[in-house]
Formats: C-alpha cells, sequence, structure tokens
C-alpha cells in the first residue's frame, strides 16, 4: 500500500522538470522529497496523485497505476497541495462537510482520524476560512485531506513559511498519523526536517541525487568537517574562500562549515593562515556532516 | 545623526479596533548591525514592519528610521531604506536591466549613475548573460540575489528584508547571506525576518516577539545561555511555546 515510482520524467515546453526519477516508498513509511523551490517537487506530487501525466514512466500509488487506475486513487489519497486551496467563502466546518460529502462519507465516520487536529480549529468552525491564520488553515487544510480515511497522505510543502513553533507541531500530527497506519509523502524545503522522516529523497533540478535514511546519509559525508569561528564573520568567509587548499565554506549558524582539499589537512596550518589574516579568537575544531552539508557536497 | 542609532523604537504600538498587534515595543538597532526580527506566524512583525517603513501610522509609541520619525516622515524614510520581501521583489516580465533601471529610476538616480550602477551590480552578480531575459523565467536563488541588490540601489542606510530566503536552496541561501555580510561591513544596517533558526545565529542580534511584545532581545550567544539552550531553534521554541 505505498508508492512505487519507475522512470518518470516530465517536460514543460523546453524544460525538463524531472529527469528519469525512481524510488519506492514503503507502506507506512513516512518519506520525505527534500529540496528547494524549482527542484520538481510538486510536479512529481501532481503525477502522483493524477493531475498530470507523466511524459514516460510508470507509478503506482497503493497498487493502483497512477494513469490507468485514476479514479481508484483518488478514492484512497488524500492531498494537500502547497498553496492553500480550501474554498475561503465557506467556514471551517462547511470546509470540512464539503470534503466529507465529495468522497461519500460524513465527518462523524471518521472524526477519529481527525479528532487531533480538528479540536484545534473548532473553536472557529463558524469562521470563514479566509479569514484564518496561516496555523489555523494549515490545519483544516489537512483535515479536510485526512476525512475520507486515505491509505496514503501527500503534504506538498505543508510547513513552508510557518515558524518553528507550529512546524514542530505539524511535524508531532504527521508522527500521530503514521501510527494510525497511514503512508505518507511530504516534501519541504527544509533540511533540518529531513531528521524527521524515516527515508528521504535529496532532489535538485529534477534528479534525485541520493535516497536513504537521515543517519545514513549524514555518514555517506566524504570529507571531515571543521567548526571555524573568529572575531568577524564576513572576513573569516572571505579568507577561508581566498584559501588555496579550500574544497567547501559555508556559513552554518555561528560557525563557518570548512573543508580542505588535502587528505593531510592539519587545523594548526589553517589556524596560521587566519592569523596572518588578522582574524581573532579563532576556533577550529572538527564537527558532523549535517543533511545540509551532504545536499550541497552533492548538489555542488 | 550624532549617533549611531539608526532605528530608535520607544513604546510603539498598534491597536485594531481592540486587539493589540504591537504592545509597547522598545528597541534600538546600531549602524552596520544585522539586527534579527523574529517571532511566530501572527505575533504581530509585519504590523511592526509596516510601522517602521512609514506604511501604517503608530497607535501610539515612537519611532525613528534613519533619524526620520515615522509618523510625520515617512517619505523621508522610504527614500533612505531599502526594502525586500518574499512575495514582492522584481516585475517577472521586464527584463534584470529593465527592473534596475525602474527601480533606479524610482528612487531618482541619474541616467549616468542608474548606468554605472546597472553595469556593476550585473557584473558583481555573473548576469551577463542574462541581462536582458525577463527576470520571470530566471531561477528563484537568482532572482532574490538580484532583489537584494536592486533593494540597495540607492545606497540606503538600512535594508528591510522580510523572509528573503524562504524556499531557497541551502547554497543560494548562504551566498545571500555573504550578501547580507558584505552590506553591513560596508556600514548598510539589516532588519531581517527569517523562520530560518540557524539564520537567526547570523544575526548580531535577535529580537523574538510574542503576542505583540518583544519577549528577548541579545546577541545569539547571550540568549543561548540566559534559555540554557543549545541553539537559537530552541531558543524559539523555549519562549514562544511558553
Amino acid at each position: 500500500m505505498g508508492i512505487s515510482i519507475s522512470n518518470i520524467s516530465k517536460s514543460y515546453k523546453n524544460v525538463k522538470t524531472l529527469h528519469d526519477i525512481s524510488f519506492d516508498v514503503k507502506p507506512n513509511e513516512l518519506f520525505g522529497l527534500i529540496g528547494p523551490d524549482g527542484a520538481g517537487k510538486t510536479t512529481l506530487f501532481r503525477i502522483l496523485t493524477t493531475l498530470l501525466f507523466p511524459d514516460e514512466g510508470t507509478a503506482t500509488v497503493a497498487g493502483f497505476d497512477v494513469v490507468g487506475d485514476y479514479k481508484e486513487i483518488r478514492k484512497n489519497v488524500g492531498y494537500m497541495p502547497g498553496r492553500f486551496s480550501l474554498y475561503q467563502d465557506l467556514t471551517v466546518e462547511e470546509n470540512l462537510n464539503f470534503f466529507a460529502t465529495i468522497f461519500g462519507t460524513t465527518i462523524d465516520e471518521n472524526y477519529d482520524l481527525i479528532k487531533d487536529i480538528y479540536v484545534q480549529i473548532e473553536p472557529f468552525k463558524d469562521r470563514r476560512a479566509g479569514k484564518l491564520s496561516g496555523g489555523m488553515k494549515q490545519k483544516l487544510a489537512l483535515s479536510c485531506a485526512l476525512i475520507h480515511k486515505p491509505k496514503v497522505l501527500f503534504l506538498d510543502e505543508p510547513t513552508t513559511g510557518v515558524d518553528p513553533v507550529s512546524r514542530k507541531e505539524f511535524w508531532e500530527m504527521l508522527k500521530r498519523l503514521q501510527q494510525k497506519g497511514i503512508t505518507i509523502l511530504v516534501s519541504t524545503p527544509y533540511m533540518d526536517e529531513a531528521a524527521l522522516c524515516d527515508r528521504v529523497a535529496l532532489i535538485q533540478d529534477g534528479n534525485i541525487m541520493e535516497i536513504d535514511t537521515p543517519e545514513a546519509i549524514v555518514k555517506h559525508y566524504p570529507k571531515p568537517i571543521y567548526n571555524v569561528r573568529a572575531h568577524n564573520m564576513y572576513q573569516l568567509i572571505t579568507s577561508l574562500k581566498d584559501y588555496e587548499f579550500n574544497h567547501s565554506v559555508y556559513p552554518f549558524g555561528e560557525f563557518v562549515h570548512y573543508t580542505d582539499s588535502r587528505t593531510d589537512f592539519k587545523p594548526m596550518e589553517l589556524q596560521h593562515y587566519l592569523e596572518s589574516k588578522n582574524l581573532k579568537n579563532i576556533e577550529i575544531h572538527e564537527t558532523d556532516a549535517t543533511i545540509e552539508d551532504t545536499f550541497m557536497e552533492l548538489a555542488k | 545623526m550624532k549617533n549611531n542609532k539608526v532605528i530608535q523604537v520607544e513604546g510603539l504600538t498598534k491597536m485594531f479596533g481592540d486587539f493589540t498587534a504591537v504592545d509597547a515595543i522598545t528597541f534600538d538597532v546600531k549602524k552596520g548591525e544585522i539586527f534579527g526580527f523574529l517571532g511566530a506566524n501572527g505575533a504581530g512583525k509585519t504590523t511592526a514592519i509596516k510601522m517602521l517603513i512609514g506604511i501604517s501610522n503608530p497607535t501610539s509609541g515612537k519611532a525613528t528610521v534613519a533619524g526620520f520619525d515615522v509618523l510625520t516622515n515617512p517619505n523621508d524614510i522610504k527614500r533612505n531604506i531599502g526594502y525586500m520581501s518574499q512575495r514582492f521583489a522584481l516585475y517577472d516580465d521586464l527584463t534584470v536591466k529593465e527592473n534596475i533601471t525602474f527601480f533606479g529610476g524610482i528612487y531618482g538616480l541619474s541616467r549616468k549613475r542608474i548606468k554605472e550602477k546597472s553595469e556593476a551590480l550585473i557584473e558583481e552578480l555573473g548576469l551577463e548573460n542574462v541581462a536582458s531575459q525577463l527576470v520571470g523565467s530566471l531561477p528563484l536563488g537568482w532572482k532574490q540575489k538580484l532583489s537584494f541588490s536592486v533593494s540597495l540601489i540607492h545606497d540606503p542606510k538600512i535594508v528591510f528584508l522580510d523572509e528573503p530566503t524562504g524556499g531557497v536552496d541551502p547554497i543560494t541561501r548562504r551566498q545571500f547571506w555573504e550578501m547580507i555580510y558584505k552590506a553591513a561591513n560596508q556600514g548598510t544596517t539589516v532588519f531581517v525576518t527569517t523562520h530560518y533558526m540557524d539564520e537567526a545565529e547570523y544575526c548580531d542580534r535577535v529580537s523574538i516577539m510574542v503576542d505583540g511584545r518583544i519577549e528577548a532581545l541579545d546577541t545569539p550567544k547571550k540568549l543561548k545561555e540566559q534559555f540554557q539552550a543549545e541553539s537559537m531553534n530552541d531558543v524559539f521554541l523555549k519562549l514562544a511555546r511558553g
């Protein structure tokens, strides 16, 4: 009851948005599609939810073919698009009722599934959807996507533009839905959210760069990474970029992540170089790679 | 300006009916500082920024931006600041060059100055090959970098950036921050909002708004000490979750 994707390609006019994409999402897996805007995430979602035909390749969702069995898929999946797509001039309750009726069910019948989420917006059930805050719209959209008890749930960038507190709450909701047996494919441009998935695919420019568990992906990072800090961030970045042995230089919070092109790199040499550039309070120590480091290394 | 405070805010308040969106906020921002203005969705950030850039009148309180009062001299403020938001940045159906010329003209730069600026900017961003292409055809990351450069075209004292990096790939996001560091290093004050908490760490100082009030304001390092948190993400979660 998962998802199986084989050699899917798709172009718009002359631009190829998906290049020969293949991967499987296991039944009941929480799978993340991680990549920036324009990577092809939405195109893939639209193909899997039967709203768009692939140019090449095949895919099945919950055992049904995305082209031949599109009617079955529509009954069995929930889809929350990136852009808020509910009826702005219907109330919260009217929206939910509408989607329940379309799928031949009632709010009561599947209330258990949405209860956790819906109770948070139930006090506003007579408010028009267009008048809700961003966080409440998101909860309503998720409730509507779940009301027919789908086997597979597609969430396209549900947390984009959402603050860290609401993002954390949203991911806690997803974990609870997974425990109820739903297979979830979720896309996000926030690399830190990859760690919350069972497995992830890193996608850029229509290509899947890597598929694995978040733990394995960071273990595959090919080089030691050093946290470097000094008294002036801008001077530090420009000096590191000028250093002839640098392999990569990326600001990471209060540090710069530095990798060296040599295999026998000695931090002391870098320390001396930075001192010669008049940098002060220099710190250099080895650190662990993150998903974002891996993504940037693969995208280079 | 005798002192080096380019933004001074005292008891700034905005009410909509009986709802207080911004509740008596007070803070200063120094010249050349990168100031992170954080808060949950609906905490009042956008309302506060609208008052600071002179497009919404405060209900009470005082603020000066680039030396001008937000209530009495909003038009002087608009001339002396740059502004870039995620939603509106550039005109998709104008070319790169046309956008630069348009915004240069809006800010009253001479033709000669616009030409100089335009050439320098296109070279710096490496956009020579696409200078005559419509902005709508460029990748998002390029657009955002161009948009930032255009917001600096009139050499403003302060630039306001409202979630400038949303959805951008991680490499471009970092190139964008390098541009921010450079501008700040040259003396431009940067006032920035973001939902990426690693970017909060890039700021010299950070304020966090909760329900219309500024509940914390300090360097990222001191905030982490104060809240006994590992990262700015933890600080944010502790504060905004209560």
